[in-house]
């Protein structure tokens, strides 16, 4: 039948794997407060760090995060990186910028997308604030956060965040 | 404290869509698939591999010789699947099985659809059930059955 057509020379073989995921309570407090437009986070009864997202403990003092905090979208850009490589599994094109961004309040950075920028721009201390999705598309997902784009305020001292790299 | 709310659950998939490129001694043996040909290579010692392996095995020598083989066959050893997965070839139970195609020395793995674990048997002699539309995959050949079916 194929005489034509060329020799095989790659197959694609993806590696998949299915998860299904319990959140925990604090996990799915966050979450719950994802879909209410709200960033929850808890603090550490004994040193005082706001974790956010909670895990329920603090690691280093080994005791349950149980007081709960809610902490504004705002932020500072405490590392970033530039991807440039495509895939995919990418809903947007390259080249974006990713950021561990630290929400005022609290202790802990998390990952997300910076937008509204060109991606050259991103820069440690820079201010950012979370866009959300429409009221309406909120759920219990980190996906409620569409991204992180920069407000006009003054870049943060490094002497601010040096502790949270 | 307000009173507990359910735990969330959800699926989470993790997936890297690889694509691997194969070389040529596996390349041949794909491209061969796809025209119900089941290629093996003779080693120094003059078994056939099948599938084929790039460098003998014995001597780290580079393989060089393609033999067609099969495509006819006999299992030689099988695990029965009550519960096939997702990702399994049939939906319906079947055996996973090495097989040792006619004029190999090696066992190819592959899934039998014997209809039952009673039917299946080492020694049984088995036959390729080929897919219609063939692109040079280990899944040109959907499963083996028994010969006489
Ligand atoms: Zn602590």
């Amino acid at each position: 039948m194929s005489e034509s057509l060329k020799p095989v020379t790659a197959i694609k073989a993806p590696v998949h794997l299915e998860f299904s995921y319990t959140a925990g309570r604090a996990s799915t407090r966050f979450l719950r407060g994802m879909a209410q437009g709200k960033i929850l986070g808890q603090r550490c009864p004994e040193c005082g760090k706001v974790y956010v997202p909670p895990r329920g403990s603090c690691t280093i003092c080994a005791v349950p995060t149980d007081v709960e905090v809610e902490v504004t979208g705002k932020g500072t850009v405490t590392t970033f990186c530039i991807v440039r490589i495509p895939s995919d599994s990418l809903s947007i094109d390259p080249p974006f910028t990713c950021a561990h961004i630290l929400l005022d309040g609290a202790d802990l950075p998390f990952f997300a997308l910076i937008q509204e920028c060109p991606f050259d721009e991103v820069r440690m201390g820079m201010r950012v604030e979370a866009v959300w999705v429409p009221k309406e598309e909120l759920g219990p997902t980190f996906e409620s956060i569409k991204y992180f784009r920069p407000i006009d305020e003054p870049d943060a001292s490094f002497e601010s965040y040096k502790e949270h790299l | 404290m307000a009173a507990e709310q359910s735990r969330l659950s959800a699926t989470h998939v993790l997936e890297y869509p690889y694509r691997r490129s194969v070389g040529p001694i596996m390349g041949r043996f794909l491209t061969g698939l796809r025209d119900r040909r089941i290629s093996g290579v003779r080693t120094g010692d003059g078994s056939i591999v099948v599938p084929p392996l790039e460098y003998d095995p014995a001597t780290g020598a580079p393989v060089t010789e393609f033999v067609d083989v099969g495509p006819l066959g006999v299992v030689t050893t099988w695990a029965w699947v009550t519960t096939p997965r997702a990702k399994h070839p049939l939906t319906q139970p079947f055996a996973w099985a090495l097989i040792k195609l006619d004029g190999a020395d090696t066992g190819l793995l592959h899934a039998v659809d014997a209809g039952s674990a009673d039917t299946m048997k080492t020694g049984m002699r088995v036959k390729p059930r080929w897919r219609d539309e063939r692109v040079g995959d280990i899944r040109d050949i959907v499963c083996f059955e028994p010969e006489g079916s």
